[in-house]
């Protein structure tokens, strides 16, 4: 079990997405996942031998450092990758119960499972909303539980059994910030994604609604836009590129590789 | 998920590239990503560990390692191999969106043979030639960028075995020595000569492609004429 279990995950969301949902797959493989783990594991490894007091007395390193590091940034930074990452999981399964009923009632239920209308927008609209928040919850993590997103070179501790006001030194206080600040803006740079997909899909379904029932009011019947799943209906206006599930990037490497793409 | 998966998506890229590009990629694997994995990697393994200061005050050592290495060589290459190999992703994209719209237009009627469309090769030409030289463009800029930061954050290329430190708590200036400077140097100057190489292929991959146009649009003017 490793990241790379994240990593199929997220291939097989992508299939489903939109075109801002892949870029925002490519932001969270490339700069916070692959970022973690060729870089910034390796800078908080050994983060606990290396955090050092000025003093003998036993005991003391220790309580210090878990006082000033509840729980290490890394754990946090590994903590919300995860949740970020599993609110697709609600589509992937929603597209899984789809197929499902396809199969059991032998007949086409849905123009495509995998395409986004009906009930499957909403659950989609729920991931972004979702992802949207856990990623606002942990910056508010970081920032409450570390005063902000500064690392400071060195801490003041008088915890027992510490005798009395003790300095402790942080080990690469300035490297750790850097990562920090990058996980920061990634972070930001994926609610940026988030809320742009989100407003793109609400305007989009609101717009081909309402457009549906313009048309059908001049034709004398009401409308019910709800019903948009199912094949009865007609086909949907024509939509640009960007919003159609069947996008794939093609990005299986060549030469016969067996591994997933990400990008797929 | 490690640098495999990156090899992974770049080596779709690799299909859609001229041949420069393509000796672009493998010198960024073999001399680039593989260096750093299976040797860098562990030559910066002990640095903090290793590196010694002649003072008994705790915390000095700390201190200065951090003062003089603020971001270690090695997380800067692989922030520098992340963002030289992201360009071609763009790429990558455009690839993508146009087989869609050739897909789009065979549901609509027109007869493309889907077999074909999947394995062809699409030709740099049109959008997707500013698409791919932009990327080109964006590679050989955060090359350059990186290079200056290396030079600029660590006074040249060259690893000291010792640094006199006087940064608090340390009682005065004090001798710190870096663990292994001479292997580092060596890496340090091989993943310097590697990055001039791409950037010299990217270079002359970008005059390639605008020799190209150029040629192909003085060949049209006189077709006309």
């Amino acid at each position: 079990m490793s990241w790379a279990f994240l990593r199929d995950l997220l291939s097989g969301v992508n299939k489903y997405s939109t075109g801002i949902g892949r870029i925002w797959v490519a932001v969270v493989f490339i700069f916070r996942l692959l970022v973690y783990v060729a870089a910034a594991e390796n800078i908080w490894k050994y983060e606990h031998d290396e955090f050092e007091c000025n003093i003998k007395q036993p005991g003391c390193e220790n309580v210090c450092f878990d006082h000033f590091f509840p729980v290490s940034h890394i754990r946090l930074w590994a903590l919300q990758l995860i949740l970020v990452s599993t609110p697709s999981l609600l589509v992937v399964f929603h597209v899984a119960y789809r197929e499902n009923r396809e199969k059991k009632h032998n007949q086409k239920l849905y123009k495509s499972p995998g395409e986004i209308d009906g009930g499957l927008l909403y659950t989609y609209l729920i991931s972004l909303v979702l992802k949207t928040g856990f990623e606002i919850v942990f910056l508010i993590l970081f920032y409450k539980l570390y005063n902000g997103f500064q690392i400071p070179h060195l801490v003041k501790c008088d915890v027992r059994p510490c005798p009395n006001t003790v300095d402790c030194y942080i080990s690469k206080p300035t490297e750790k910030m850097i990562f920090l600040y990058f996980l920061v803006a990634t972070s930001c740079l994926c609610i940026v994604l988030n809320l742009s997909e989100l407003s793109y899909l609400i305007c989009k379904y609101s717009v081909k609604c309402y457009l549906k029932r313009y048309t059908k009011k001049h034709r004398g019947s009401t409308s019910d836009c709800h019903k948009s799943g199912t094949i009865s209906h007609r086909r949907a206006a024509a939509a640009g590129p960007v919003h159609d599930s069947s996008l794939s990037l093609p990005l299986n490497a060549e030469g016969g590789h067996e591994k997933i793409s990400p990008l797929t | 998920m490690d640098w495999g998966s990156l090899q992974a998506i770049l080596g779709g890229v690799n299909k859609h590239s001229t041949s420069i590009g393509k000796i672009w990629l493998t010198v960024l694997f073999i001399f680039r990503i593989m260096i750093l994995v299976v040797a860098a990697e562990r030559v910066w393994g002990d640095e903090q560990q290793d590196f010694v200061c002649n003072t008994l005050q705790p915390g000095c050592r700390n201190v200065c390692y951090d003062h003089f290495f603020p971001i270690s060589h090695i997380r800067l290459w692989a922030l520098q191999l992340i963002f030289v190999s992201t360009p071609a992703l763009l790429v990558a994209m455009h690839v993508a969106y146009t087989r869609h719209e050739k897909k789009r237009r065979f549901r609509n009627g027109e007869k493309i043979d889907i077999e074909e469309l999947k394995n062809e090769k699409i030709h740099i030409r049109g959008p997707l030639w500013w698409t791919y030289t932009s990327s080109i463009f964006f590679r050989i800029i955060f090359e350059a960028v990186f290079m200056y930061v290396f030079y600029y954050m660590y006074d040249g290329y060259q690893m000291p075995r010792l640094v006199k430190c006087d940064a608090w708590p340390c009682p005065n200036v004090v001798d710190c020595f870096v663990s292994r400077p001479t292997e580092k140097t060596t890496f340090t100057i091989f993943m310097l000569a590697v990055s001039g190489i791409c950037m010299t292929l990217n270079l002359a991959e970008l005059c390639y492609l605008v020799a190209k146009i150029c040629m192909k649009q003085s060949r049209k003017t006189a077709a006309l004429k």
